[in-house]
């Protein structure tokens, strides 16, 4: 630990680690991070533990990045920590910036994800009755404790301040190492700024030719041939570039996949998943309510493809009635 | 007191409010639940405008144009119609009841339809109870999640 040296800490959430490899996918330029920041904090890659950041006066670091949704006990617990001791917090990628694909669960509940992950489900052991709980009591005078898992998910700002959003699942690695290139040398937006994105749509960035779109029928991208010129909705395929920020560099569209809308919502825009419905739904091609359902049973599921990675951010947040 | 359900209206301003306005001059008695807005065309109402109403405490949501094929801009009625579809799934998902959302057909000349349509929804949210959104502002005073607090 050097005086001179930004102090800066990672961590993760409720995440799946592709966050943490989106930092190391920036290669040899974290070389140049660690040359001029020292990592307090990195779990994925660097030791460090909760009680030295504990330990750490209030402010002391210089930015903290914390991807991963708000999903249990710890990850609250983390949360605050590294808000009070650092001077700016980062949600960093699509988790913490609006609940993510851990999100989803907020169209569930707490008791029937227990249920299929530790009592009912083919590849559970019969007869299994353990659940997890925050607190088990082993002998007469010791407790064993783990962190409680909550009835739903949270983004990092329903939880703490935030400064910066860098958005995407994961964001992109020429993205990652542009905001760590601005926090390094201090050249920071207004507080609040989404980061590391385009203030347009991905439609804009995509290169497919778009004409006027009328849907007869989804496709799933397997379920057809299709022509790598040509707009993915114009052929029937579900893309929510049209309500999505670019800045992803249109990964998905450009490898034949719709844009899933992991880099969240326009500027302005309220609700994500409300906007994608808007785009899909007008361009469906039928005049009756029977041929409108026809043609939308294509698209299984579509509220969770809308809020994909956004139902905590979402303006109903959660299905209460699971 | 009472439970009175507050309902939001979006009108089409070529037929549905125009239907609604012939309701008043015509002295059609119906509920005094429904708060109306205008809009120039029901494709108009994006789908955040009816979340953004139940998500601040309106019961239900009214949806009011012009019947198929009358729209005054040819085809926006089905634009709304397409995602009145759509918006209907996905407030399924997030367990919102089907009766909270409605899209209904009332032309200018249709006063009597739009006093029913009012009445029947009315009733029908009565029975349902006040949306969660309400009962959660309502209670405002207690923090719903307690585990997290900002």
């Amino acid at each position: 630990m050097s005086p001179e040296k930004l102090q800066i800490a990672l961590y993760w959430g409720a995440a799946c680690g592709g966050c943490d490899v989106a930092v190391l996918d920036t290669n040899e330029f974290i070389l140049d991070v660690a040359a001029a920041a020292d990592i307090r904090l990195w779990p994925i890659a660097v030791d460090g533990k909760y009680k030295d950041v504990e330990k750490m006066q209030d402010g002391e670091l210089d930015a903290a990045f914390y991807n991963g949704a708000v999903r249990n006990s710890e990850n609250e617990h983390i949360a605050r920590l590294l808000r009070q001791k650092s001077k700016i917090l980062v949600a960093f990628g699509s988790c913490s910036h609006m609940g993510g694909i851990p999100g989803l669960a907020n169209f569930t509940s707490k008791d029937k994800i227990l249920d299929t992950a530790y009592l009912n489900n083919p590849s559970i052991e019969p007869g299994n009755k353990t659940v997890p709980v925050p607190e088990t009591k082993i002998g007469d005078d010791e407790t064993l404790d783990i962190p409680e898992f909550y009835d739903q998910v949270y983004k990092l700002d329903d939880v703490v301040d935030v400064d910066y959003y860098l958005p995407g699942c994961p964001p992109a690695p020429h993205q990652v190492k542009a905001v760590l290139l601005a926090v390094v040398k201090g050249e920071l937006p207004p507080k609040g700024s989404v980061v590391g994105a385009a203030d347009f749509a991905v439609c804009e960035d995509c290169k497919r030719e778009k004409k006027e779109k009328k849907v007869t029928r989804f496709y799933r991208p397997w379920e057809i041939i299709q022509d790598p010129t040509q707009c993915l909705m114009d052929q029937g395929i579900l893309c929510l570039g049209p309500a999505t920020r670019s800045g992803c560099g249109v990964r998905c569209p450009d490898t034949g996949q719709g844009c899933r809308g992991c880099y969240g919502p326009l500027p302005g825009v309220v609700d994500h998943g409300a906007k994608s419905l808007s785009a899909v739904a007008s361009i469906v091609d039928g005049k009756t309510p029977e041929e409108i359902r026809g043609i939308l049973k294509g698209i299984p599921d579509f509220a969770a493809i809308a809020y994909r990675f956004g139902a905590p951010a979402s303006l109903m947040k959660r299905n209460e009635k699971q | 007191m009472s439970f009175e359900p507050k309902i939001v209206g979006f009108l089409c301003n070529w037929c549905s409010y125009a239907g609604a306005d012939l309701a008043g001059t015509s002295r059609i008695q119906y509920p005094a639940n429904v708060r109306v807005i205008r809009v120039m065309c029901s494709a108009r109402i994006d789908p955040t405008f009816v979340l953004k109403a139940l998500r601040d405490g309106a019961d239900g949501v009214l949806i009011c144009g012009c019947h198929p094929g009358d729209c005054h801009y040819t085809e926006g009625n089905y634009k709304a119609l397409r995602r009145y579809e759509l918006l209907k799934q996905t407030l399924c998902a997030f367990g919102i009841e089907e009766a909270r959302v409605r899209l209904e057909w009332v032309s200018a000349s249709e006063g009597q339809v739009f006093a029913e349509v009012v009445t029947d929804m009315t009733e029908k949210i009565r029975a349902l109870g006040p949306s969660r959104f309400r009962v959660e502002q309502e209670n405002a005073s207690q923090p719903v999640h307690q585990e997290v607090t900002k």
